[in-house]
């Protein structure tokens, strides 16, 4: 029962995420872009998983290569967009 | 366990409004920071739901990664904003591999009867999402990376071609998706060992290097925007490895918005997706030359000076040659004095110029150009023949009047800015060739348009000291 659950919540999200952005200004394309690339850098959260329940020197290697790659994902992404939005503000 | 899961749903909740905030320039960057407050918190909660039994693994990647995350941020310049994008994305993807690995790693050395035992899922379904993890996440990784080396110049912007590329592709896919097959139906027997499924890593590695190596510049907006809903698939793809509901909605979201943005891209160039990757746009039209009436003519700065003095309204179109000229702060600068001098002034932008989508807006928002003057194709096209000049910036394609009149054009259909109708086009140009794209630009044998030679950072500081001079 939980597999179908999960499939479900998948197909409400993505009509969830057509429905968000139907229309963004041109001028945000970069950001938003680059913004929700940093949400996808989600898959922080499966690597803690993965990396804290290993089994196996080789499985906590993996897992903090995924972790490594993962974080430079959420946080290079979420500082480089704020960065951007920083210079599209200040002349408002 | 119920605690995180409604912590989930919190972080969920942000993720939507941040998204939703991006949309809007006034609320886009508080909406990053809450879908930054989102990932926070699920990472938190993670961090302290779980029985983790090597913390330090976990401290040491966080720290390494936040470490290099934080300094690529902070030192990028902002004419080097898409390829770092493109970067980012890659490491999105490369961390759904890795999970996929780990997790499939992790499951045979448990035995997978004993991990599937209490658990809601069966082997088949783990598995397709282990591979669905691996394909997505490889092609990502390495296609982000072809990408980053195009954008940051190390690779030549080409499309890169070779006989028989499309079969080999299409093979390399055939392999994997039957590898796949295997995959998943002798996943969980013991016989199957790890470094089966390396190779299958492997293939989709190099079919995502394979998949963006044809692809010219003039694509890349497409490219990026898709590669960016891909990572977001890939995490979840991801979720359903490790059956996390945030995984699956936070990656779902990305996936189903950069879609939306890849069209918005398509439409912009007037071409499918499938035509963007299998179309060798570019190398199939670059060989033929086409027959254009009249000649390119050669201005001087100092004639450009009296026109633009004389002009009661300017507009700027800028393209990827501003960003590699690095010429942004150069154009305000003349832009600021044009207007002291009475001239209406707006930039045009198209949604396909540059290198990335919006990639000509991040430029000109560094440069300090006020919000009111940059306008939208659509907003500029209807008035433009009452225009007194246009200053074309090292753009090509989006002003190549070829687009909408001439049939046989391989860019026939897509919509371009229509600065060939305004009094006078001044063009500013490296040299003589054709641009990236192969193509000639009929707007350059116009008689209305004049050529500005050189480098458009040089010119535009020319214009700017006979202004003061």
């Amino acid at each position: 029962m939980e597999i179908i659950l999960l499939v479900f919540t998948f197909v409400l999200a993505a009509f969830l995420g057509f429905e968000l952005i139907q229309k963004v200004p041109s001028q945000l394309h970069t950001p938003l872009m680059s913004g929700s690339n940093a949400i996808s850098g989600i898959t922080i959260v499966g690597a803690i998983i993965t990396t804290g329940a290993a089994e196996s020197t080789f499985g906590s290697i993996i897992g903090f290569a995924a972790l490594v790659a993962a974080t430079i994902n959420v946080v290079g992404g979420y500082l480089v967009t704020d960065r951007m939005l920083g210079m599209f503000k200040k002349k408002n | 366990m119920e605690l995180v899961n409604f912590a989930y749903i919190i972080a969920s909740i942000l993720f939507i409004f941040g998204i939703k905030m991006l949309g809007s320039a006034t609320t886009a960057r508080r909406g990053n920071r809450l879908s930054a407050l989102g990932m926070l918190i699920a990472v938190v909660v993670t961090l302290f739901d779980r029985n983790v039994l090597s913390m330090g693994w976990i401290v040491a990647g966080v720290v390494v990664g936040s470490t290099i995350g934080l300094i690529a941020a902070k030192r990028v310049q902002m004419t080097g904003m898409p390829e770092l994008v493109a970067l980012f994305n890659g490491f999105g993807g490369l961390a759904s591999v890795f999970v996929g690995w780990a997790e499939f790693d992790r499951i045979s050395r448990i035995g997978w009867e004993k991990y599937l035992g209490n658990g809601p899922a069966d082997s088949t379904f783990i598995l397709v999402a282990i591979f669905l993890a691996i394909l997505i996440g490889g092609i990502t990784f390495t296609g982000s990376l072809v990408a980053y080396l195009k954008l940051s110049g190390k690779m030549g912007g080409s499309p890169t071609l070779f006989p028989g590329q499309k079969l080999l592709n299409a093979l390399i896919l055939l392999a994997v998706i039957g590898l796949g097959v295997v995959l998943v139906v002798n996943g969980q027997s013991q016989e199957l060992v790890v470094s089966f499924l390396v190779i299958i890593i492997a293939l989709c590695c190099l079919l995502g290097i394979l998949g963006v190596l044809p692809i010219g510049g003039g694509d890349m907006p497409v490219v990026i925007a898709f590669l960016n809903s891909c990572s977001g698939l890939a995490a979840s793809a991801a979720g359903f490895v490790i059956l996390n509901n945030v995984l699956i909605v936070a990656g779902c979201l990305v996936g189903a918005s950069g879609l939306i943005l890849t069209m918005i891209m398509c439409k912009a160039m007037n071409r499918t997706l499938g035509n963007v990757f299998f179309g060798g746009f570019g190398a199939a039209s670059g060989g033929k030359a086409q027959k254009v009436e009249g000649e390119m003519k050669a201005a001087s700065t100092e004639d450009a000076y009296y026109v633009l003095e004389a002009a009661q309204s300017v507009i700027f179109v800028p393209g990827y040659g501003m960003a590699v000229a690095q010429a942004q702060h150069a154009v305000k600068e003349l832009a600021a004095i044009l207007e002291d001098n009475g001239a209406e002034v707006k930039f045009a932008i198209h949604p396909v110029a540059g290198r990335m989508p919006g990639h000509m807006n991040v430029l000109l928002a560094e440069a300090d150009v006020p919000y009111e003057q940059l306008a939208e194709m659509d907003d500029v096209n209807p008035t433009i023949a009452n225009v007194d000049v246009v200053m074309v910036i090292g753009a090509n394609d989006v002003v190549n009047p070829a687009a909408a009149e001439d049939q046989s054009s391989p860019i026939y259909g897509m919509p371009i800015i229509n600065v060939h109708q305004a009094k006078t086009v001044y063009c500013l140009k490296r040299g003589q060739g054709a641009g990236f794209s192969g193509l000639v630009n009929t707007l350059f044998f116009r008689p209305n348009t004049r050529m500005l030679y050189g480098d458009a950072k040089e010119t535009i500081n020319a214009l700017v000291s006979e202004f003061k001079g």
